[in-house]
């Protein structure tokens, strides 16, 4: 076996086993990078940069329809990424339910993206907590993955302008949000 | 053939019949979504989650198949352990085909090469010795028989 190359494999045969590894490899490649975790959104702000935020129509959660974060504009909105049987959500849910209703008169809004779950399961959940900030469902984590989201929760800060100014990876605390989103809601779109 | 048409009968609602769904079938055929093992292996919150999912499904009596469905409704195609034949997924099916397919051809070229090049070997080195020659490579080889 250690004798044989390619070069005894007839000339016809080389593009089609060149083009079947090439496919092969592509094929790899593009199964890494797809369930890789994009940290392009934390780069920027660690640049001090503010990006556009990610749209995606998504179903309302409890509701009939879609809506988008795009539907909220000129709001600053407090995107959280949550699911029912995630702990550290369950814990943060009070404190983003009173921060929604703070900020709504400031023209702010907590807006919940509901993941990965039955919404059956996400509505019983809201009832038992009292929460009423509206929430939209991100069935497969779709969306979330264009925020980069790897765990639960994330919460993300968009201005009036639509773009992130800040992002949390892990449970939001009362000290994070005095220190972003309270000079957000001053700023005007 | 009163007996024979009852015992077609029992035959034909029994092959008609769906199996009843049970938790330990679906589990191995279905993935954690977060933990991207399979349910039957794994603990987190959002296994546990599925597999209440699963029982209230199976008590409301739904099949294997019914259910599967609504995994995929509740969580996305990812729930399923099996990709599905179609879109992107459908390359996990033909990539190790075409791989299998791939492989036999290699084997079955290097196979056709190695026989011609053995047949090669076999044949005769060169011509046949004259007698004089043959006479006195006998006489050589008798020396080492003594």
């Amino acid at each position: 076996l250690a004798g044989i190359t390619l070069q005894g494999v007839r000339p016809r045969l080389y593009w089609p086993i060149t083009l079947a590894a090439a496919a092969l490899v592509g094929l790899l490649a593009y199964g890494l990078t797809a369930v890789g975790t994009d940290t392009s959104l934390d780069e920027s702000l660690a640049k001090g940069k503010r990006v556009e935020a990610p749209v995606a129509e998504l179903p309302r959660l409890g509701g009939s329809g879609m809506s988008s974060l795009a539907d909220e504009k000129g709001k600053v909105v407090v995107l959280n990424v949550w699911a029912s049987w995630c702990p550290p959500c369950k814990s943060e849910m009070p404190l983003l339910q009173r921060t929604h209703e703070k900020i709504a008169p400031q023209g702010g809004v907590v807006l919940g993206i509901d993941t990965q779950e039955p919404p059956e399961k996400a509505l019983a959940f809201l009832s038992e907590k009292h929460i009423t900030f509206p929430s939209l469902r991100d069935r497969d984590r779709e969306y979330g993955r264009k925020y980069g989201v790897s765990a639960y929760p994330e919460t993300f800060l968009i201005d009036r302008d639509g773009r992130v100014a800040a992002l949390r990876r892990g449970p939001v605390t009362q000290q994070w949000l005095d220190q972003h989103l309270t000079p957000l809601l001053k700023e005007q779109a | 053939v009163r007996v024979l048409l009852a015992l077609v009968l029992i035959l034909g609602l029994a092959g008609a019949a769906e199996p009843k769904a049970s938790l330990p079938d679906i589990e191995d055929e279905v993935m954690c979504v977060e933990c991207k093992t399979a349910l039957n292996v794994s603990t987190s919150p959002v296994a546990n989650q599925e597999r209440d999912f699963i029982r209230e499904k199976i008590a409301a009596g739904l099949d294997k198949k019914q259910i599967k469905a609504a995994l995929v409704d509740a969580y996305g195609p990812a729930v399923l352990a099996e990709p599905e034949a179609k879109g992107f997924d459908l390359s996990a099916w033909l990539v190790p085909g075409a791989l299998v397919a791939l492989a036999a051809a290699g084997v079955a070229l290097m196979a056709r090469r190695w026989r011609r090049s053995g047949a090669a070997a076999a044949e005769p080195a060169g011509p046949d010795l004259d007698p004089d020659d043959a006479r006195r490579l006998d006489a050589e080889l008798a020396t080492f028989d003594r």
